[in-house]
């Protein structure tokens, strides 16, 4: 089967009210195309994590899925300002995020550390100012 | 343990519920850092949580959680508890704080996660 676009959702920045919609509309989808439950959470919480740093770290975003007979592929991609420290941040507990953000229950460091564990390929573009760009790819 | 054994050790009140009361709880995880939730959580799983708003569901949403627990009498939100109705999962008020929660819990027989190393 050849990839397809399956979702394609603007994340707007700071909009916690609709933190999750991307990823709860993909959980669903999934679920309806037949996809087994466990990849399907594989997928979701790495949307989920995907979806929410664009939220609280960058000025919007938008992420697509891509689906094929292998593999589901989660692009996340943003407008910046970028990850300063690429390896700083995937230290866990490491977090920029404000008090604010950590009252929600945000900033325990460990996103990008879970992206990289529920994922089987991980792809990070990125640098201080620039846009981000995060492929997760989950084989099926 | 059951539900139905859970909900008068906790003095829980019901504010969402969706299953019924046989549900089989094999762990619990007391938490208010939803990556945490997110990277430890296994599906029968019981989130007791301080945290009220609507992205503890989404959380609970993402990893198959069924059950959450606000502690210590912390009322959700109304969103909070709309989006747990739309999304199937049950949501419980204890009066007691955290560290008791988990303590009488465990004393009741559930065992913590299995915890995979960082
Ligand atoms: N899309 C992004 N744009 C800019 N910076 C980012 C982006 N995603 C992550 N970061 C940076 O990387 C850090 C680590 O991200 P990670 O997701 O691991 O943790 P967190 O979001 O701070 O907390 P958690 O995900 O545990 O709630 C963030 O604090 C932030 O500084
Ligand atoms: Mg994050």
């Amino acid at each position: 089967m050849q990839e397809k676009l399956i979702l394609q959702n603007k994340i707007a920045k700071g909009d916690f009210a609709r933190g999750g919609e991307t990823s709860s509309n993909l959980k669903e989808l999934l679920r309806k195309l037949g996809i087994q439950s466990d990849k399907n959470r594989r997928v979701t919480i790495v949307t989920y994590e995907l979806e929410m740093n664009i939220i609280i770290h960058s000025h919007g975003g938008e992420i697509q899925v891509y689906i094929s007979s292998e593999k589901i592929r989660v692009v996340a991609a943003d407008t910046g300002p970028g990850i300063e420290d690429l390896e700083k941040a995937f230290q866990p507990g490491y977090s920029t995020a404000d008090d604010e953000v950590r009252d929600m229950g945000f900033g325990a460091g460990m996103g990008l550390n879970n992206i990289k564990h529920y994922s089987d390929e991980l792809e990070i573009e990125t640098g201080p100012g620039q846009e981000t760009k995060i492929v997760a790819t989950v084989y099926l | 343990m059951k539900l139905a054994d859970i909900i008068p050790l906790l003095q829980l009140e019901p504010l969402v519920v969706i299953d019924d009361l046989d549900f089989e709880v094999e762990t619990a995880c007391g938490c208010d850092l939803m990556s945490d939730v997110l990277a430890f959580s296994q599906e029968k799983t019981l989130l007791l949580t301080g945290l009220t708003n609507p992205q503890v569901v989404r959380t609970a949403e993402m990893t198959d959680i069924k059950f959450i627990i606000f502690v210590r009498g912390k009322r959700p939100q109304e969103e909070t508890i709309e989006l747990a109705r739309e999304k199937g999962i049950n949501l419980y008020l204890s009066p007691k704080p955290m560290f008791e929660c988990c303590g009488l819990l465990y004393q009741g027989g559930l065992s913590s996660e299995k915890i995979r190393r960082i």
